[in-house]
């Protein structure tokens, strides 16, 4: 299966967003991990989003997937958070025994780009436009899903 | 109530399986945060057969308590070398591959019971049941 090419990794100013809209399989976990380090090496990104509220669950595996990519990142002077996480996949990482270790984790997309953008400081140039495309495109990521 | 055994033979098949218990949690009335548990629970013990065993089964099926409870059991079965050391496994970040040493211990909280048995002859059984 080739799914980690389904999962889009977006340039939004300094950071690269990422909508994680499907369960992914271990390789398409794997294959995920190794294009946004790639992708920061491309783009020179400072900070990675990767946005979670659409994933029903986190297993370990998904777990030390999110805490590699911030280690990693961290190693290429990019910061990481993690957005958006149900309270139900909250409560099983923590009963399962996952710190996700490492990973800076916030409710939304907006609270996370304000954690990445104080992180840069405030003399981004690519302000403006980061703002003007995430209301418009991507505010709807951060808000949370629910389920009967 | 039903009971369905999903084949684990690849790595794809833990996806399969966690969203089939996922969708029977759902159809015996678990609620959200139970319905994660359980597939979770499915993801971790399916992703130790692929990598330990190679091959296996997991059996999802509705469960009757003795007061009256209903649940779910799960039942891993593979006829891979067995645990060595089930203590030892049982510990939290105790592994032998390159996991996190999360999967067993993580899913016996994550469960209300959890028996494990395993021989090199006969390999490993994992049952876990949730009651609601």
């Amino acid at each position: 299966m080739n799914g980690a090419q389904r999962i889009p990794i977006l340039k939004v100013g300094r950071v690269l967003v990422v909508p994680v809209q499907v369960d992914m399989d271990d390789q398409t976990v794997i294959g995920l991990q190794e294009r946004i380090l790639s992708e920061l090496e491309r783009t020179g990104a400072r900070g990675v989003l990767i946005d979670i509220s659409l994933l029903e669950m986190v297993d370990s595996f998904i777990g030390r997937m999110l805490s590699d990519i911030a280690a990693m990142a961290r190693v290429m002077d990019a910061r990481t958070v993690v957005v958006g996480i149900q309270p139900a996949v909250a409560i099983t990482l923590v009963e399962l025994g996952l710190e996700l270790r490492g990973v800076d984790t916030v409710l939304n997309v907006d609270e996370g780009i304000k954690l990445l953008r104080d992180e840069f400081g405030a003399d981004d140039d690519e302000r403006d436009e980061e703002e003007a495309e995430l209301q418009g495109e991507w505010h709807s990521f951060g808000e949370p899903r629910h389920q009967a | 109530m039903e009971s369905r055994a999903i084949r684990l033979e690849s790595e794809h098949d833990i996806v399969v399986a966690r969203g089939e218990v996922r969708a029977m949690a759902v159809a015996l009335g678990f609620g959200l945060i139970d319905q994660t548990r359980l597939a979770t629970v499915a993801s971790e013990l399916a992703r130790n057969i692929i990598k330990y065993a190679g091959r296996g089964r997991v059996i999802a099926q509705a469960a009757e308590h003795a007061d009256g409870r209903t649940g779910m059991r799960l039942i891993f079965e593979d006829s891979g070398g067995g645990i060595p050391n089930i203590e030892a496994a049982m510990r939290d970040g105790f592994s032998t591959g390159r996991g996190l040493g999360q999967g067993l211990p993580g899913s016996r909280r994550l469960a209300h019971e959890f028996q494990i048995e395993s021989s090199p002859a006969r390999g490993t059984r994992v049952t876990v049941v949730r009651w609601r």
